[in-house]
């Protein structure tokens, strides 16, 4: 066999620690090795036109190529081994970066394991095979999970393009939490006049079908092939009947609800719309408060709906959807800001959380839009703004930076100055985080022209005195101890993941942060690829978010589906297990380990043996590791081409390596 | 054996003066509510604040010559005591000589090493967790109905909650669980952890009258018509200075201090004189009146 | 005010000394003011106990040993419990105090006067003996007007022993103090 080996300097990354041209040198004196040399950059253009006149010049059988880790340029060289006729399995990659110069300044020990690198890479690619992709057909139907603003610009783009979307959202009404804002920085436009017509859009998109109140129970299958069972939760109302009318609301008798859309400031019936803008516009049942449901009295709105549409036996309902990519647009929820008990811990009426703030501003709220103390009733003079609480909080576990409070705290303190012109609003604030477009100057603007007074300190404590509370903060500026005497306190509460995101995420296979928020499989350049193929993301289930920065996720994420969709077949990974079926016995114990369920079994001459379903498949190899018989290999990992591995390492003096 | 909680009984310096009536009515409910104490022999100071600003060996030394001696006491399951002083001392000493280092450091300066530090608690989390507010109830001969008292729990009771590991550090329980019990009306008390000014009084009395006085003050506001602690240091600052505080500040504070372990004697008729009401200088009779009036004029 | 030269007077050493004694990295302050928003003594202390740290981040040693604050905190533990870093603020403040009085500091002296006048009643006594404790501290501050008017209301109520409990292991106690001081000179 014919090898060339590259050894990269990349710049002084490696060359700095390790002798390239040595490592070169000594590969080169390997039996099969027939070209051996030391390039600045490998995966520059320069650098891989080197390698694909190597090819030709030396008619070489494969490559390796010692440089960083495989997780970004493999492809690249992949596709550069390609371009000079060989099959791109014939290719080997060595990392002599992350695993030797980044992490060790011995340069003689550096070189001396670059060589043992290089040398394993070039044992597993004798035993390399030539392998072919094989092609399946896709699915060009998309779901999107959540139906806030990420995953709405998600559908519409999806659907716009003329995918078939199956959006699916947890509560009974799209819109997510720009759906509960009154209005949005840096413009102080109407949140709903703003997300409103794109609700609707939704509504009337032919290629949208909308879940709402519905959860993805399971999903299975792969790229371009996913089935995902959806739940659609007892909403005790026939939706295909119901108008929207709204009779059941104004005559329900329960008026207890929990009112989750106005962030419990206020109760609600127990049949309800949960705004007037609210997609889809049909009303629920909240069966904890229902009097027919819990005590088999009343009955009253089924009396009264003129589409007769109320059933109270409903029970829930799961539909299986098809699709070919899935894009997770869960968003985010709000920090527990009881677990501060020095704010009182959810014991003071009038201290209250922004988003709560939000639906008392809206003139949709509970209070059509006058700001009034939920306690009383009365309308505050002092307005206290503390921020980062559950942000940057090691204590709370929530060391982050929620990223949006620094901008929606000022919008809030403009808007109370706009509200109430006698007011007097007051911001404790760690730093001022305002990096977006036009968002400094907001903040500036909440200071210079709408008074805001900005105290540079954490909030020690908040307690009631009299109808007021005391604030105890610090001016770290001053370089002292400072007390507000507030009517009422805004707390504002940071992001944290979705409820429910870790479990979801297990259900999709991809990968989630010790907070719960998704991994993107980039952070720069894959910001909504996921690791698991035709999986993406948008909006803050990957971390908290804007609304700019979610619309344009969602964008991106769909933009990505249709460049998946954009083929009509997909290659299916070639890495995958695959079984001689001269050796297998058919016992079975690969079909119970494989945790994808990609193996099956089949009659071959009337004997049982194990079939992989390559699409299926996922490469993980905990099959070959079970079998008895060594029947089952993962091509490109077989057992030989690991042993080769093995033996070249044995090989070597391991006097200076792997000390 | 009987199934009666166990502990080896430190009682602290101040129980032999200042909060004598602390000291008294701590073993008289302990008694009357089936909390057996075995007096620490021959127990010594545990240096206090002093100790722990000079050095934290020295400070955890004089503390561990008292986990030394609670050692040679058989069948206890801990160390209990009344003063949260003392307790912060015992627990930090005993947390610190998990270090095998620093524990040898200590035993360097006791004539006796401590073999395995006894855990420590308060007697509040003793009657809280040992007896509880539901079996008090059932004991109460004597309910404190119309009493509107403020809990105060003082800054070290609970804090930080990695070291005490009892009730909540921010609003602890625990106090205005048992008072409620005893049929008293807790009345919010939002300093229940704000500190009284400390052992400050002699040097620094206006650091005293500061603090302390506003802690009077906000009681007052929230219309409590005496106070619970259950710290000696805490008691003597709102109690025996109280004449002070409204010295300096031109106020008319007359509220009563109580140790809560008096009220709780008081509500299950205990022996008066071991209650020691008599050494409150703030006189808490009025008080106790207008609570009994108040409950005769409902009914 | 006055600049501080912040590469000559960083004290290195200072700062690991302060660490290492106190189990804790000044480094993860990130001055918030928590502590000092909860301080119940700010209003007393010449240094907020934020910029304790602050100062104890820049190194400087000399500011800090010679501050009053130190000697005026209670360790209420209101600074420790709520630091969003979960620094022990608190024990900082210890550690610094014990350094203080090793290099010879004591900018209030009536508190220092108070404990040291403490510790020698349990060196005395095995326990503290209040009424001795309290005649002591008068006569080593001249400060005989010290709680005068308390004095009747303390003797009425019987509260204050004339005698010292004293207990048998009293030459134990004695001697945790004697070897605590033998020790910190073989250190010396």
């Amino acid at each position: 066999m014919k090898i060339g080996v590259f050894i990269c300097h990349c710049g002084s990354n490696i060359a700095g620690t390790v002798d390239v041209a040595k490592v070169a040198e000594e590969v080169g004196k390997l039996p099969d090795v027939a070209y051996s040399t030391d390039t600045m950059y490998a995966c520059s253009e320069p650098g891989q036109e080197g390698i694909i006149q190597a090819i030709k010049d030396h008619n070489l059988d494969g490559v390796v190529v010692a440089s960083c880790t495989p997780r970004m340029h493999e492809p690249t060289f992949r596709r550069t081994v390609e371009r000079a006729g060989l099959n791109r399995y014939m290719f080997e990659m060595a990392n002599i970066r992350e695993h030797v110069s980044w992490i060790g300044k011995d340069k003689e020990s550096n070189t001396q394991k670059a060589v043992d690198l290089a040398s394993i890479a070039v044992a597993k690619l004798t035993q390399d095979r030539p392998l072919i992709a094989k092609k399946f057909g896709v699915n060009k139907r998309v779901m999107v999970i959540g139906g806030g603003v990420a995953g709405i610009q998600a559908a519409l783009d999806c659907a716009d393009g003329g995918l078939e979307v199956v959006l699916v959202e947890k509560t009974a009404t799209i819109g997510g939490k720009m759906a509960k804002l009154d209005k949005t920085f840096p413009t102080v436009d109407c949140s709903s006049c703003i997300l409103g017509p794109k609700m609707v859009d939704v509504a009337q998109h032919p290629n949208i079908t909308l879940y709402a109140n519905a959860e993805v129970d399971s999903v299975k299958g792969y790229v371009g092939n996913f089935e995902v069972a959806v739940k659609k939760k007892a909403t005790y109302v026939d939706w295909t009947a119901c108008t929207g009318c709204g009779l059941c609301t104004e005559k329900c008798p329960s008026k207890k609800a929990t009112d989750y859309f106005n962030e419990k400031i206020a109760t609600t019936t127990a049949i309800s719309i949960a705004f007037p803008q609210a997609i889809p516009k049909k009303a629920s049942i909240d069966p904890e408060y229902c009097i027919k449901i819990t005590k088999d009295k009343c009955g009253v709105c089924e009396k009264l709906c003129p589409t007769k549409a109320i059933r109270y036996d409903m029970q829930d309902e799961t539909v299986i959807e098809p699709v070919g990519a899935i894009i997770a647009a869960t968003g985010y929820d709000l920090f527990d800001y009881t677990r501060y008990g020095e704010y009182g811990g959810g014991r003071y009426p009038d201290v209250i959380t922004s988003l709560q703030y939000e639906r008392i501003l809206s003139a949709s709220g509970p209070m059509a839009g006058h700001i009034k103390r939920p306690s009383d009733g009365k309308e505050p003079k002092n307005v206290v703004f503390v921020q980062c609480v559950g942000s940057r909080d090691k204590s709370v576990d929530r060391p982050y930076c929620s990223g949006f409070c620094c901008m929606y705290t000022a919008k809030q303190a403009i808007q109370t100055k706009d509200h109430l012109p006698d007011s007097q609003t007051y911001v404790f604030y760690m730093d001022i985080r305002a990096p977006g477009k036009m968002y400094d100057e907001f903040t500036r603007r909440a200071m210079e022209e709408y008074g805001a007074r900005y105290i540079r300190g954490r909030v020690a404590m908040i307690y009631p005195k009299g109808d007021k509370y005391i604030v105890r903060g610090a001016d770290t500026l001053a370089g002292t101890q400072v007390e507000v005497e507030a009517d009422l306190v805004v707390l504002a509460v940071g992001a944290e993941a979705a409820k429910g995101a870790s479990n979801l995420a297990e259900k999709l296979r991809i990968s989630y942060d010790k907070y719960g928020f998704y991994m993107e499989s980039h952070v720069k350049l894959r910001p909504v690829e996921t690791n698991t193929a035709g999986v993406f993301l948008a909006g803050s289930c990957q971390g908290p978010k804007d609304i700019p920065s979610s619309v344009a996720q969602g964008s991106a994420a769909a933009s990505k589906v249709l460049g998946l969709f954009s083929k009509d077949e997909l290659e299916s990974d070639p890495q995958v297990a695959s079984v001689d079926i001269k050796r297998c016995v058919g016992c079975g114990k690969c079909i119970e380990t494989c945790p994808f369920g990609a193996i099956e079994e089949t009659d071959f001459r009337g004997e049982p043996k194990a079939n992989v379903i390559e699409t299926v498949c996922q490469g993980c190899g905990v099959c070959t590791s079970t079998c008895p018989q060594g029947a089952i290999q993962l091509q490109h990992f077989t057992d030989n081409q690991i042993l080769a591995e093995v033996n070249a390492l044995c090989q070597q003096p391991l006097v200076t390596s792997f000390e | 054996m009987s199934s009666s909680p166990t502990y080896a009984y430190y009682p602290g310096c101040s129980g032999q003066g200042t909060s004598l009536e602390y000291e008294t009515s701590s073993r008289a409910v302990c008694e009357a509510l089936g909390v057996v104490l075995h007096d620490i022999p021959d127990w010594s100071c545990c240096g206090s604040t002093p100790a722990h600003t000079v050095d934290h060996v020295l400070s955890a030394a004089l503390s561990a010559r008292n986990l030394a001696q609670a050692e040679t006491l058989t069948g206890v399951e801990g160390i209990a005591t009344p003063c949260p002083s003392c307790l912060t001392n015992l627990k930090t000493a005993g947390r610190r000589m998990l270090d095998p280092q620093f524990k040898e450091r200590v035993n360097s300066l006791l004539d006796t090493p401590v073999k395995q530090p006894l855990p420590a608690k308060s007697v509040l989390q003793v009657l809280f967790e040992d007896v509880g507010p539901a079996a008090l109830k059932e004991r109460v001969v004597k309910p404190l109905a119309g009493l509107k008292v403020a809990p105060y729990y003082g800054c070290i009771l609970n804090r930080p909650p990695e070291v005490m590991e009892f009730d909540d550090c921010e609003n602890p329980i625990a106090m205005d669980r048992l008072l409620e019990a005893l049929g008293a009306e807790v009345v919010p008390f939002p300093l229940k952890v704000e500190c009284c000014g400390a052992s400050f009084g002699m040097p620094r009395k206006d650091m005293v009258m500061r603090l302390s006085g506003k802690l009077l003050d906000v009681a007052e506001d929230n219309g409590a018509m005496a106070m619970a602690t259950a710290c000696p240091l805490c008691q003597m600052n709102l109690d025996l200075r109280q004449s002070q505080i409204n010295a300096t500040s031109g106020k008319q504070h007359n509220m009563p201090v109580f140790y809560y372990t008096q009220l709780i004697g008081l509500a299950l008729g205990l022996d008066k004189r071991l209650l020691g009401l008599n050494k409150l200088c703030v006189n808490p009779k009025a008080a106790l009146q207008a609570a009994e009036q108040a409950t005769a004029g409902a009914a | 005010m006055h600049t501080i030269n912040l590469t000559e007077s960083f004290d290195g050493d200072f700062v690991r000394k302060i660490e290492c004694e106190s189990e804790q990295n000044v480094s993860l302050c990130y001055q918030c003011g928590n502590c000092t928003a909860g301080c119940p003594y700010t209003f007393a202390y010449d240094i907020p106990v934020s910029q304790v740290m602050r100062l104890l981040q820049a190194g400087q040693k000399r500011t800090l040993l010679s501050c009053k604050s130190l000697w005026l905190c209670a360790t209420c533990e209101s600074c420790t419990t709520r630091c969003p870093n979960n620094i022990d603020v608190a024990r900082i403040m210890d550690v610094l105090r014990h350094e203080a009085r090793r290099q010879g500091y004591g900018s209030e002296r009536s508190v220092k006067v108070f404990w040291d006048t403490f510790l020698d009643s349990v060196k005395r006594h095995g326990r503290v003996f209040e009424m001795g404790l309290a005649v002591e501290y008068i006569a080593r501050t001249g400060r005989f007007w010290t709680d005068l008017e308390l004095g009747p209301a303390m003797l009425s109520k019987g509260k204050l022993a004339f005698k010292p409990h004293s207990i048998q292991g009293q030459a134990e106690v004695e001697k945790i103090f004697e070897r605590f001081q033998q020790q910190k000179e073989q250190c010396a």
